[in-house]
């Protein structure tokens, strides 16, 4: 099973992206898709960044792709989509919009943020050049183990979400702003000050999601740490592993070491809990009842008020 | 048709008084067998109800000093009058005209909900399923009074009309105005 | 062109009463989980269906059929038979979101009109379009994250036809593309057909003080006499940082009346009025205020001043994405 770096969805400054990348060159992940996938304003502060990250990386033997937003809707985000297809590097596709742009031929991937939950929507996807698909995290095994094997038969990869706060909404509407009484026109770039989104709890104070710009996420970490054999057995091919501001290097390590056998899930669930104790975990989505539940023990949770 | 659904009216204090001290069993009795009468007329509300036509409601006018407490039963319903709590799954509390005017489709649920007219409390997902199976059936409670009082359905009909006109409580179907 | 009221109808019932009160063309969808409002009571067997179809067409109003869940894998059959009664019950269109589904329709029942339903949320002309070459979709439903200006700037990139919410609740989010509900209650829009479902609903009151809880979570308290809140996620009240409020939106619903001369500037086909779950009363009202709004306009008389707010979640109104500043 492969190891992709899902695209960063906060806004971190420049030099932080740029290090975050230089870094990933010497971990041991197969692919990382990166670029702006949440919020276009973000896009100028590192663009110009973008094709060394690129360079960088496939020098270190990584795969690469680039995404598109996850929403499109002003003039300029679909030049920028129109635009993307012209950097010659792959391109993860997370709003349909960027579908048409793209040459026919080019190598396609889809991303979590494209609805792909039947095998009707797989093969139509296949049909048109798409190799690979990052399921969306809302699925349940079972549907995952159908998938898997409907994408063996047309060649497309299946990849689920292996790690991080889950992506669990997008909107027009930027939060983050609202928050601070700004518009989304004049955010003043609110979302800057939280490089793994402002933790939203409810009125018992019990942590619930987190507010990053337009897209709201999940307090918890998803992890599919314990459960990599089921998938392997079910035909995923690849784990998704979402950037995150503190310990990803080490992060990326432990999943590669289960990958390898190194160590068992159980101890790398271990190991993750002890790197980070306010950090809470879920497995919902793929075997539990609800997305924010966990299969394992939980700690209780550690309040911020 | 409905216009505001600001007032609701209350059931006049000192008929309720009165009511205090009549004996229940009775007007139970006549209940379910004017339920098990709807049922029969109105067959596809029970099936409406789906996963909740075996639960047990509780209606509560607020007004009243009694509570309604109605079992589906699959198609079979008992319908029991008590003065204490009740007992079900789910209990949809408001004003008596209020509950009446909804089965009536004079007033929306949510909108009575949202203004705190009507409150709903324990499974929100059976009340929900009794309010949409109710207002699909388009009951009209005077009518089935009615058409099982013989030879007093005429004179009965003109009460609740003359009622109707002078406390604005939905004893009947509004008419749906024609548009077309 | 008199604008096309589009309303809901989560019963056969409430489809007569919408007819009655003067809708255009009504929307309803199958007792099961291949529509978005899958709630208890609710919605059409394939009897009713045919029967409510009857009914409205000879009154002389439409039918449109919600399938606009994604079909579950494994398990598409259910959607593809829905697809096919739908045609069989001589449904004027049906309304899609899942690109499986719509190749499925657009190869086995060309002749069934098709709907892009909000759930895809196609925000842009280039999608847009895309959907009208690859599955001649002759119609979309426009996610409510644009702004007036925005859909005039579609309409004139296309030629799909434009239906757009006016009325009812609001998702803040782009629709089919939430899985708030699933994460904090296993139940989920896109593949349930429901967002913060009644089963996982409960109200404590306590001394006048109300809280609603979705899920265990408690996202709602109002006092004695505030209008009550449903505990939908995003309508919320949380608490971030030093700040507690409704941070995604507050308990409001879209009504856009005022708004529809702009809308119909803007080459807008047809307003859409949500409301599924609602009753056959707030249908009534709701269709009948509507119609005369556009018959008002089409004649050239002021629109009417709105009366809905009683209906409104919240009791409050706001004209969402439609005007710039709510981003």
């Amino acid at each position: 099973m492969e190891l992709t770096v899902g695209p960063n969805q906060f806004f971190w400054s420049a030099d932080r992206w740029t290090e975050f990348y230089d870094d990933l060159a010497s971990t041991p992940v197969n692919r990382v898709v990166l670029g702006e996938l949440v919020c276009s304003k973000r896009l100028p502060f590192y663009q110009d960044r973008i094709p060394e990250a690129v360079s960088t990386l496939i020098e270190a033997g990584k795969e690469v792709a680039l995404t598109s937003l996850a929403l499109i809707t002003l003039k300029r985000e679909r030049k920028q989509t129109a635009e993307l297809a012209e950097m010659g590097v792959e391109v993860e596709i997370n709003d349909l919009t960027a579908l048409p742009h793209l040459p026919k031929g080019a190598k396609l991937s889809v991303g979590p943020l494209v609805n792909v939950y039947n095998e009707g929507t797989l093969v139509w996807l296949a049909s048109q050049g798409v190799r690979r698909i990052c399921l969306t995290p809302e699925l349940p095994l079972a549907s995952v183990r159908t998938l898997a094997f409907a994408g063996a038969d047309l060649g497309v990869e299946i990849e689920i979400w292996g790690h991080g706060r889950l992506p669990l909404a997008i909107s027009g509407r930027c939060y983050h702003a609202r928050l601070h009484k700004r518009t989304k026109d004049n955010c003043q770039f609110a979302c800057e000050d939280d490089p793994d989104g402002l933790d939203v709890t409810t009125l018992e104070g019990k942590p619930f999601l987190a507010m990053n710009g337009v897209q709201t996420l999940s307090d918890t970490y998803a992890t599919a740490l314990h459960q990599i054999d089921t998938l392997s057995e079910a035909g995923v091919s690849a784990l998704r592993l979402s950037p995150q501001s503190n310990g990803f290097i080490e992060l990326c390590k432990l999943y590669r070491q289960v990958l390898d056998k190194d160590i068992s899930g159980a101890d790398a669930v271990e190991t993750l809990t002890r790197m980070d104790d306010n950090v809470r975990l879920s497995d919902g989505f793929l075997t539990g009842n609800r997305g924010v539940d966990w299969s394992g023990e939980q700690a209780q949770p550690t309040l911020r008020i | 048709m409905s216009q505001s659904q600001a007032l609701i009216p209350l059931f006049p204090p000192g008929l309720a008084r009165v009511l205090r001290v009549i004996p229940l069993a009775p007007l139970s009795l006549s209940l379910t067998a004017y339920s098990r009468k709807i049922a029969k007329t109105h067959p596809s509300l029970f099936r409406r109800l789906g996963e909740f036509d075996h639960v047990k409601f509780v209606l509560d006018p607020v007004d009243l000093p009694f509570v309604i407490c109605l079992a589906p039963n699959g198609g079979v319903p008992r319908v029991t009058v008590t003065r204490g709590k009740g007992d079900g799954v789910a209990r949809i509390s408001g004003p008596l005209a209020a509950l009446i005017g909804l089965v009536h489709g004079a007033y929306d649920g949510d909108a009575l909900f949202f203004s705190r007219d009507l409150v709903v409390e324990g499974d929100t997902g059976a009340a929900l399923a009794l309010r949409n199976a109710i207002d699909d059936a388009e009951l009209d409670l005077a009518q089935e009074i009615a058409a099982i009082s013989g030879p007093f359905s005429g004179p009965l009909l003109h009460l609740t009309a003359f009622i109707q006109r002078h406390t604005q409580v939905y004893l009947t179907r509004p008419e749906e105005a024609e548009a077309w | 062109m008199v604008m096309e009221i589009v309303c809901p109808a989560g019963t056969p019932a409430a489809l007569r009463a919408a007819v009655k009160a003067g809708a255009h063309t009504v929307y309803c969808g199958f007792n099961d989980e291949t529509n978005a409002r899958n709630f208890p009571g609710l919605n059409f067997d394939r009897q009713e269906m045919r029967e409510g179809i009857a009914f409205a067409h000879a009154h002389g109003s439409k039918v449109l059929i919600a399938i606009n869940t994604f079909p579950r894998a494994g398990n598409e059959a259910i959607w593809h038979r829905a697809v096919a009664d739908a045609e069989s019950c001589h449904v004027d269109a049906v309304i899609l979101a899942d690109l499986g589904l719509l190749d499925y329709a657009a190869r086995n029942h060309p002749g069934l009109r098709r709907h892009l339903s909000v759930q895809a949320a196609a925000a842009n002309a280039d999608v847009i379009n895309f959907y009208a070459r690859t599955f001649d979709v002759k119609r979309v439903v426009l996610p409510r994250v644009l702004s007036v200006q925005e859909i005039a700037a579609i309409n004139a990139e296309t030629e799909v036809e434009t239906e757009v919410f006016v009325f009812g609740g609001l998702c803040v989010m782009a629709e089919g593309r939430c899985s708030l509900s699933s994460y904090a209650t296993g139940l989920s829009p896109n593949m349930n057909g429901v967002c913060s479902p009644a089963s996982h609903v409960e109200y404590r009151e306590d001394k006048g003080v109300l809280d609603a809880r979705l899920g265990g979570y408690t996202i709602h308290r109002v006092g004695q006499n505030e209008p009550a809140p449903y505990p939908t996620l995003c309508k919320g009240c949380f608490g971030a940082s030093d700040k507690r409020g409704h941070l995604f939106e507050d308990p409001v619903s879209l009504n856009a009346e005022q708004l529809i001369p702009q809308l119909q500037k803007a080459g807008v086909t047809a307003l859409k009025i949500e409301g599924r779950q609602r009753s056959r009363s707030y249908v009534t009202q709701v269709v009948r205020n509507f119609r005369t709004a556009v018959d008002a306009l089409e004649a050239g008389r002021p629109m009417p001043e709105g009366m809905l707010a009683r209906l409104s979640e919240g009791q409050a109104m706001t004209t969402g994405a439609y005007k710039k500043t709510w981003r």
